[in-house]
């Protein structure tokens, strides 16, 4: 249970760092494109060595979901495909290419089927501690690359054509996140599986995106979600028997997702909404006193109180948008006149100038 | 006396999918001009650039600068692509974008340090966008992120600058600040090379203007050929444009 548990926890932060980088790439279906692609390479593998031992089993992944990985760079450099168009073409020829070998091996007699068709949903129970060590020895690798290339990543990111001109090498930057990612996601294989597991790699980094405007920091969250969703997942998945846990993993990534979208103060839909409201309360309070103004100054005195009804003729007001201004102690409402305090009359000539200032 | 050749390009051939784009350009740049080049749409005006900034891979031709291949000189090259090149909403600061102005003189690894830093906010000055410096870039209106395009641009500290569109989508504020520079740039002894669209503004911006319509029309001293059989040759028949004296 530690050793499962550990070890989502490690897989969700690395996938979230990388993810970040396919997010930031625009290439948020590779990880979905790549992680279909490592199934027929599993499936070779055991055909080959007739082994059942992960690490065998992965090696096949790895070479295959490279294989498509770079298939699709070639197809979008090459034809003047769309990426989208790419990924879609190696996704499904690939994944249907393992389905085939699948079903082709559970018929065989001899494979009691080395339990393959758990690499399509994941297994985290069947973790071990080893597998566990060479998580945590490549994720310390990918970690150690990104902080060395961290300038030359960003600038990638951010402007591919400038960093050529800059005199970078890009095919390299590209293939080296390419291989971070494929590698993650093989990482990924025997816990979540080949069809949730661009979910891991996606979700963090989304949830990551709404609370911040730096890329380390953007980084570090979607680590920080990724793992905490590992932890969480594999708490929830073991103590409800036969929860499977890489489902219960994406599942808690989604709920990050969630929260995120609504609740993030700069970019969430909650803020925007209620920024939105307050700004056209606002604006509706700005016109009323406004036009009090313009009427208040053609007299001596700013507080001749006026009546509410010459406010009707020109200007749609509410009950509530005057009481909002008396309590601000903008206006005096007296019966059925109003007039405006000091403060409105000197609050209302600034707005006025400002009007004016924006205008020419 | 003969002015030294900042940019000179032989036989550059650029085709997508066997369609041409570019068609066996001759160009020699003279150091020292701010040059618009212009032409229709699809003319091939920005492939030109990319092409010579080897982000697009010609089949046929060669580049040098100052007298050596472009590969060799990159250092004396600075780049503003089109604004619209680049997704905005990427999660940085506008010091930071132009902070990336210096990574190539730095090379592999090395980080930006103090002097980097140093450069890039006198850069932001430049441009009149140091209050600006830690604003999120998505939240910059289109001229300033071209301002900043402009600043990331300047603390190359290069000799040739190629800029693709840098007026488009701009206010007449931005316009006027961002020729000012270039002519600034010029002064000093500085190569400006200029994807333009505005024929009107070319001979008051412009002291050099090449005519482009996938072929070479024509290129020399707008005072010389900025004229309207030059026009009509490179935007069709008829093209007219009121030149004043």
């Amino acid at each position: 249970m530690r050793t499962i548990t550990i070890g989502t926890a490690i897989l969700g932060a690395v996938c979230g760092m990388l993810g970040s980088f396919a997010v930031l790439r625009k290439q948020s279906l590779l990880g979905d494109a790549i992680s279909h692609a490592a199934l027929p390479g599993i499936a070779v593998a055991f055909l080959i060595t007739g082994a059942k031992d992960s690490n065998t089993l992965l090696f096949g992944a790895l070479i295959s979901g490279l294989l498509g990985a770079f298939w699709i760079r070639a197809i979008i450099t090459k034809t003047h495909l769309k990426s989208d168009t790419a990924l879609g073409l190696i996704l499904s020829l690939f994944f249907g290419v393992g389905m085939l070998l699948l079903t082709f091996i559970q018929k065989q007699p001899n494979a009691n089927q080395a339990g393959l068709d758990k690499y399509l949903f994941g297994q985290a129970a069947t973790l071990l501690e080893r597998d566990v060590w060479f998580m945590a020895i490549v994720t310390s690798v990918c970690v150690l690359v990104l902080l060395l290339f961290w300038k030359e990543f960003k600038l990638l990111l951010f402007d591919a054509d400038y960093t050529k001109t800059l005199g970078f090498n890009i095919k390299f930057l590209d293939a080296l996140i390419t291989s971070f990612i494929v590698v993650a996601i093989i990482l990924g294989l025997q816990t979540v599986g080949v069809v949730l597991m661009s979910a891991m790699l996606l979700a963090p980094a989304a949830a990551a995106r709404q609370w911040t405007n730096s890329l380390a920091v953007m980084v570090g969250l979607a680590a920080t979600f990724g793992a905490f969703s590992g932890v969480i997942g594999t708490g929830i998945s073991a103590s409800y028997s036969n929860l499977s846990t890489g489902p219960v993993i994406v599942l808690v990534a989604s709920v990050f997702v969630l929260i995120s979208f609504v609740f993030s103060p700069s970019r969430g839909l909650l803020f925007k909404e209620i920024r939105f409201r307050k700004n056209r309360n606002d604006l509706k309070l700005h016109k009323t006193l406004s036009f009090m103004y313009d009427i208040a100054k053609t007299h001596d005195e700013i507080s001749h109180p006026h009546t509410v009804k010459i406010l009707n003729n020109f200007q749609g007001f509410t009950k509530k948008s005057l009481h909002k201004l008396e309590e601000d102690d903008l206006i005096v409402l007296k019966g059925g006149n109003w007039s405006l305090t000091e403060e409105g009359f000197f609050k209302a000539k600034n707005l006025y100038n400002q009007h004016i200032k924006t205008d020419d | 006396m003969e002015k030294e050749i900042a940019v000179a390009i032989d036989d550059l051939t650029v085709a997508y999918n066997y369609k041409p784009v570019l068609w066996d350009i001759d160009l020699t740049i003279p150091k020292g001009v701010l040059m618009a080049i212009v032409g229709p749409n699809g003319a091939g005006k920005s492939t030109l650039i990319k092409a010579i900034l080897g982000i697009i891979k010609p089949i046929a031709g060669s580049v040098t600068v100052f007298g050596k291949s472009y590969k060799k000189q990159r250092h004396l090259v600075a780049y503003v692509p089109q604004k619209g090149s680049v997704d905005w909403d990427f999660p940085t600061t506008a010091l930071d974008v132009v902070l990336m102005g210096t990574y190539g003189a730095l090379g592999w690894i090395k980080r930006p340090g103090k002097n980097e830093k140093k450069a890039a906010l006198e850069a932001l000055e430049q441009v009149g966008m140091l209050p600006f410096k830690s604003r999120q870039i998505s939240q910059l209106s289109g001229g300033q992120q071209q301002r900043i395009f402009l600043a990331r641009a300047l603390v190359q500290n290069a000799e040739i600058y190629f800029m693709d569109e840098p007026f488009q989508g701009v206010d007449a504020t931005t316009e006027k600040a961002i020729i000012n520079i270039l002519k600034l740039l010029r002064k000093t002894g500085k190569t400006v090379i200029v994807v333009h669209h505005d024929l009107q503004t070319v001979p008051e911006y412009f002291d050099w203007v090449t005519f482009l319509n996938v072929k070479k029309i024509a290129t020399g001293p707008v005072k010389d050929i900025f004229n309207n059989e030059n026009l009509t040759k490179t935007y069709g028949i008829n093209y007219q444009v009121s030149i004043q004296e």
